[in-house]
């Protein structure tokens, strides 16, 4: 006796958080009634493996038939055949979008392409996440890419309106976007003690001030309607930064810097005389990322750049967080009192950000 | 000319892609009813058009707008070829004939293909002019309302329940037409469904027709059903009970004023003045059937069996005078009637005075070609013949009436077996005539009816009953006759005395057949089936006896024919009537003497069914009166001692009475192990699993003993396959394969329902068929609502149970078993609390796109709730208009079975395109719910070789509007004239 056909279709539709997240772990039916019998759920229900099986059949046969609407979400909003509550539909959304951190710092800032894709095999080994899943992430990655890229607007109220993920959620795949769009290296063995929320952190900071979209309404040119987007940075601005490299260039300028921050810091930092000095070259390394950053290539090499001019040198001396808060404080304000340098939007803006991300940038 | 029907096709969205170059669709749509056909302008590259069309108007006759559905297709344009077609749309305009229904139909409905299934959804608005000249000569029925529920909907009166109505409609099916052979699967699904909606619609209409001709105004328990009869063509039939029914208009006084612009002047010529007996039904094609054809067909007729009373002996008293008056009255009102026949399963307080039994007929019928679609008179002789058969039953029981009637077919071949069943009843004549009945006889009447167990008093004669039965007096007013046991086919009347709760009893069968051709074929079911029948009888009682009840409600059996067997399914819901005796035990009697080891076995099993009655008595709260009498000090109602003691006297002649300590009294129910088969029936009596703790089912509306729904329910339809394995089968492995069957699909049920528990699983339907020889399908349709465990444990419905609660149930106990659920009911949670969070703030977001203009244009609406529930009520809520039936047909078909997830991939996603069709169109009636719903067909045939698979369902239900009772109470104190339509209950406003 085998059962040719067995089926359960509720007028609600029926979703089980548990078997989908071992759908979406991309576990086959028969891993998940394995592990699901090891959760101990025929102890607590009585059921027996082949009620099991029959469920879990269900569920993954449910979800298969959902997977094409979750590829765009409004779709389940609107559609007729599975009648959701909102709350289940959201969640539905939100988990399928949702990925692993494992996952995603292997591709962040990697191109989303058919390459990559081939690439997940290695992921999924190295990893330990199944490929399943691995393909999932990766495919919704560039479903969100596509779809956001050449838009308009806020990129994490685009990805919102069309992906209607949390806030949360739309913000990380904002930063997964901005990274893949500019390229940036993340891979690199001294990047490795990065999280995705480092980079999370600094992909917000450099949207909201170096993008097109972040000087909405500070007009650098008013003309450009075309670039009005989140996911590529100011080119302008890219260029302007090179006015920055008199602060290292003019020797006076630099020295004047430099006193200006250690009169102040003078007596407040356990590391007053390694920063002393360290002064120029630091300053020379964050002035010189600057200056490259018109370049592609220095671009994508811009979180490369950072550790190595300047997390790693500080953090060799020994520098507590702190005094790297203190020292870069005083950095970006002194510049404020050079009288010489004309550049004080620009460089509010440059370092603004940047400070942000040093200090993000900065741990173990 | 009496109808103008008009059309708009406002949008499109989600089509399918149908230029793989451009990746979009340049669609258009037709538009067509009876022989016209309109078509709107191409709307050129989008998977959203906008069609915003003309209104398209037809002029048509009402007997055509009763039997057309609108058809509405929709296309993809192409230059150089024929057109694609998407799919299309059938609307059933009935709902907007009559005049409390609804006004418009208007929404998005999904477009549906018989070959891709739903493909896109289009928005349409339908309205309907009629002009007011019904009075005329008529062919057309418009103004008579339906309803599938089988009791008097919620917001009406019965003025006068006029009794049976049925009708059949034959013809060819295209499926079978030599035509089929050249033209596509899709065009021959196409002219199937609209075959089948046309005849659906002529069906209605003629039934229609009786019913005015009654002078009635509704159809109450339609039951519309089609037998696919192959090469000999397409049947369809239904019954129905006439009514003539008054809109309730004062408990909500909100709600009736709206929408009913022209209520007077269309019902005014169906109001009849009060008039002395109805006239009956003239079936016509009955009287002229012709013997020739008659004798061309193979017929035989099933000895039946009636249920009611078991064991031997009776008790002789004379039936009061009073009993045979109002058998004099009632049959004056029942004579006349060809067929005094009602659908109904819940009747009016008072309508139902005295249920005889349940009474069955089937007849093993030779199909034969169909020589003459207009004169069906070889189907209408057949169900005539069976039909007076149960008349005659439910004499022979004293009754003269049947309720709870229903009629249905197996088909196999060229075979073909027709049931019929119901309960035999006296009714009250008041509600089936007006005037007729004097008012001093309805007040003796109500004097003598003792409320909650006059319906179980026998009706027939105790000195010459028609069967052996036991019967003592009445445990409820000690008045009265009762039979030990009591079947039905009608749900539990609501003021019956019930002692604890209810559950789902099932009695499962299969026989092996020899394969034959024809009549050998025929005389082998024949002669298989009055075995059947008394095998399943059997199983139901030993089941009943186990459960420590005395009696069945909603019983229903099955019997399916197949190539090389026979399956009978019977269920119901047994209940403890606090009026009928305590069943006795079950007790085993072994054949086989001087073995001890035997004796030693039939001991232990019989230890096991003490216990499991034991068990059972606990876990379904049967404590019934008797048991309170041993518990010292408990409080025993004066009257019934009394009572007991007129029993014993009248009873001396049977020395059964006194106490049994293993189980009460009474002569126990014997079983005898003399063979395996014996053996086997036992073993299968103790595999039935009850459910997990905080389950409950049933069978009928109501499940007996729990009353306190909360509002979440969910609807369900499960549908299994199982193949055997040629090599085993035996008789023995038959059953087992399908008792396991049936077992594992409740307990698949029970798993998948769990986060509801405490609930309970009400009207559940199992239907079987034998889609080919190895294959064994069953189908389920339920729904499971949740209740208040608390609550029910302080409101207890009747004395007798009060009592029975304060004698001899632990405090301990009562309250041990909510502890147990949160226990149960309470998963680990499988997620940290901070993912909860995020999917906490997640929901907002849907709202988000709202405020983008740039979003597609579907964007800013959304899909609100339809309720579906096979019940007559909502839980919570109260229904607040009847909008229509919703009767649907649609086929399935695809040659990529593999693709689509094979069998179970298809059959899952084409049950959730029907129920996305039905909620479509009951939101576009502008209604939110669907009660009655019942999926009456779910043909399933699959050729795994050849990559295909087809399936038929066939649905019906009634579209209602309804107010959650919570939003009642504001709504009235705020609004009174709040308009209906977009009513819908707060929240879930439909687009």
């Amino acid at each position: 006796m085998t059962n040719e056909l067995d089926i359960f279709v509720g007028n609600t539709t029926l979703i089980d958080e548990d078997v989908y997240r071992l759908w979406l772990d991309g576990y086959s039916v028969s891993d998940a009634v394995a592990r699901r019998v090891r959760s101990g759920i025929l102890e607590q229900t009585g059921a027996t493996a082949a009620v099991l099986q029959s469920d879990t059949m269900d569920h993954y046969r449910t979800f298969h038939m959902l997977e094409r609407l979750l590829h765009a979400p409004p779709k389940l909003l609107h559609q007729l055949i599975f009648q959701i509550p909102p709350s289940r539909q959201a969640l539905l959304i939100e988990r399928y979008y949702a990925f692993d951190e494992a996952f995603v710092r292997e591709v962040l800032g990697k191109k989303l392409s058919k390459g990559t894709k081939k690439d997940l095999d290695d992921i999924s080994t190295k990893t330990g996440i199944t490929l399943k899943s691995c393909r999932r992430q990766f495919d919704n990655f560039k479903r969100v890419f596509k779809v956001v890229e050449e838009m308009r607007g806020s990129l994490v109220d685009n990805i919102q309106q069309h992906f209607l993920l949390s806030d949360r959620l739309s913000r990380d795949y904002a930063a997964i976007v901005f990274f893949a769009n500019n390229r940036f290296e993340t891979g690199k063995k001294k990047l490795q003690y990065l999280s995705f929320g480092d980079f999370a952190f600094c992909a917000e900071l450099m949207i909201q001030n170096w993008t097109l979209g972040a000087v909405g309404e500070a007009p650098t040119n008013p003309d450009s309607q075309v670039d009005d987007m989140d996911v590529d940075l100011d080119k302008e601005f890219l260029q302007d930064l090179k006015e920055l490299k008199v602060l290292v260039a003019d020797k006076d300028l630099l020295d004047l810097h430099k006193s200006l921050v250690c009169t102040a810091l003078r007596g407040k930092l356990s590391v007053f005389s390694e920063m002393e000095a360290n002064f120029k070259n630091l300053s020379r390394g964050l002035v010189n990322v600057a200056a490259k950053l018109i370049h592609n290539k220095d671009v994508r090499d811009l979180f490369v750049d950072l550790i190595e001019k300047f997390v790693e040198p500080c953090r060799s001396d020994h520098w507590p967080l702190n005094d790297v808060r203190l020292f870069l404080n005083q950095y970006s304000a002194s510049v404020h009192s050079l009288d010489g340098f004309r550049h004080q939007t620009l460089w509010d803006r440059y370092m603004g950000t940047l400070r942000g991300c040093l200090l993000r940038l900065y741990h173990d | 000319m009496p109808g103008k029907l008009k059309v708009k096709i406002v949008a499109g969205r989600h089509l399918p892609v149908m230029d793989r170059a451009s990746d979009l669709t340049d669609a258009f749509v037709e538009v067509k009813f009876g022989n016209t056909t309109f078509k709107t302008d191409v709307y050129l590259k989008s998977l959203n058009p906008q069609w915003n069309s003309e209104w398209f108007k037809f002029e048509v006759d009402d007997e055509d707008l009763q039997d057309e559905p609108l058809q509405i297709t929709v296309l993809d344009h192409d230059t150089y070829s024929a057109n694609d077609a998407i799919g299309k749309v059938y609307i059933d305009i009935d709902p907007l004939l009559y005049s409390e229904a609804a006004t418009v139909i208007s929404g998005w409905f999904p477009i549906y293909d018989t070959i891709h299934g739903i493909r896109g959804e289009i928005n349409v608005i339908v309205k309907v002019d009629l002009f007011n000249d019904l009075n005329r000569f008529r062919q057309s029925s418009c103004g008579v309302k339906f309803f599938c529920t089988t009791s008097i909907p919620k917001c009406y009166r019965a003025v006068i329940i006029h009794g049976f109505v049925e009708e059949l409609v034959v013809n060819e099916d295209p499926e079978y037409q030599w035509i089929d052979r050249i033209r596509t699967p899709r065009a021959s699904n196409e002219a199937r469904q609209r075959l089948i909606s046309l005849m659906s619609g002529e069906l209605q209409r003629k039934i229609g027709l009786k019913v005015l001709e009654m002078r009635g105004n509704a159809v109450v328990g339609y039951l519309q059903c089609f037998d696919l009869e192959g090469e000999s063509g397409l049947v369809v039939r239904a019954i129905g009970t006439a009514c003539t029914l008054d809109k309730l208009s004062s408990p909500a006084a909100f709600l009736p004023a709206c929408n009913s612009p022209s209520k007077e002047m269309k019902e005014s010529p169906l109001v009849h003045p009060p008039s002395l007996g109805c006239r009956s039904t003239q079936n016509s094609p009955i009287h002229t059937a012709t013997g020739s054809r008659l004798t061309q067909n193979f017929s035989v007729s099933v000895p039946t069996l009636i249920y009611t009373g078991m064991g031997s002996g009776s008790a002789g008293k004379e039936g009061g005078p009073f009993k045979a008056l109002l058998r004099q009255q009632t049959q004056s009102a029942l004579e006349q009637r060809e067929f005094p026949f009602f659908t109904l399963t819940a009747f009016p307080p008072g309508f139902l005075v005295h249920v005889g039994g349940v009474v069955s007929a089937r007849s093993v019928k030779l199909l034969d070609r169909i020589h003459n679609p207009d004169e069906p008179e070889t189907r209408d002789a057949w169900w005539a013949e069976i039909r007076q058969e149960i008349k005659s039953h439910a004499k022979a029981l004293g009754c003269h009436a049947v309720v709870g009637y229903s009629e249905s077919t197996s088909i196999c071949e060229e075979v073909c077996i027709l049931s019929a069943s119901g309960t035999a009843a006296v009714l009250n004549p008041r509600f089936l005539q007006d005037g007729t009945v004097e008012g001093c006889l309805e007040q003796r009447l109500e004097e003598n009816l003792p409320v909650g167990c006059g319906f179980c008093h026998i009706p027939y004669d105790e000195l010459n009953m028609p069967f052996p039965a036991h019967l003592t007096y009445c445990y409820n007013c000690r008045k009265q006759k009762v039979p030990d046991v009591l079947f039905t086919t009608i749900d539990l009347p609501t003021d019956a005395a019930v002692v604890g709760k209810g559950c789902l009893i099932q009695a499962r069968l299969c026989r092996l057949k020899k394969k034959a051709q024809a009549e050998a074929n025929a005389t082998a079911i024949s002669n298989l089936l009055p075995f059947m029948e008394y095998e399943v009888h059997t199983q139901l009682m030993n089941k009943l006896k186990l459960k420590g009840m005395n009696a069945l409600f909603g019983l229903r059996i099955q019997i399916t024919v197949g190539e090389n067997m026979l399956m009978g399914l019977a269920s119901a819901t047994g209940v403890y009537l606090a009026a009928l005796p305590t069943p006795g035990g079950i007790q085993i009697a072994g054949k086989t003497p001087n073995d001890g080891s035997y004796e030693q076995h039939i001991s232990h099993m019989q230890k096991k069914i003490n216990d499991t009655i034991a068990k059972n008595k606990e876990l379904y709260e049967i404590n019934p009166p008797e048991i309170s009498e041993e518990v010292i000090g408990s409080p025993i109602p004066e009257p019934r001692q009394r009572s007991r003691l007129l029993r014993s006297q009248s009873e001396s002649s049977d020395e059964v009475i006194e106490l049994d300590l293993s189980h009460g009294k009474k002569d126990a129910f014997v079983l005898e192990i003399d063979d395996t088969d014996a053996m086997e029936d036992v073993h299968s009596l103790l595999t039935d699993v009850p459910p997990p703790s905080g389950f409950y089912s049933c069978n009928t509306e109501i499940m007996p003993g729990i009353n306190n729904w909360t509002s979440e329910i969910q609807m369900f339809t499960s549908v299994r396959v199982i193949r055997l394995s040629s090599l085993n089968l035996t008789n023995q492995a038959l059953n087992k394969n399908f008792n396991d069957l049936c077992e594992n699909l409740l307990k698949s049920l029970y798993f998948k329902l769990r986060s509801m528990i405490p609930c309970c699983l009400c009207h559940v339907n199992f239907t079987v068929s034998l889609p080919e020889d190895e294959l064994i399908q069953v189908t389920v349709t339920a729904v499971a609502i949740t209740f208040d465990k608390n609550q029910a444990l302080q409101t207890i419905k009747t004395h007798v149970e009060k009592s029975l609660q304060r004698a001899s149930t632990d405090n301990e106990e009562l309250l041990q078993f909510p502890l147990e659920l949160c226990s149960d009911s309470l998963p680990p949670h499988p997620f940290p609390p901070a993912k909860a969070v995020t999917v906490e703030k997640a929901s907002p977001v849907a709202e988000g796109n709202f405020r983008n203009r740039s979003a597609p244009p579907c964007a800013n609406s959304t899909v609100g709730v339809v309720k579906m529930t096979p019940l007559s009520f909502i839980p919570g809520a109260k229904i607040t208009k009847y909008l229509g039936i919703i009767n649907m047909f649609f086929i399935r078909e695809t040659t990529s079975l593999r693709e689509e997830g094979g069998v179970s991939g298809f059959l899952h996603a084409f049950i959730a395109e029907v129920f996305a069709m039905v909620r479509a169109h009951v939101a576009a009636l502008g209604g939110n719910a669907v009660v009655s719903y019942i999926m009456k067909q779910c043909v399933f045939m699959e050729n795994p070789n050849k990559n295909q698979a087809q399936c038929l369902i066939n649905v019906s239900g009634d579209a209602v509007v309804f107010v959650r009772e919570s939003d009642l109470e504001v709504i009235s104190t705020q609004q009174p004239t709040a308009n209906c339509q977009p009513l819908c209950t707060g929240g879930e406003v439909t687009t």
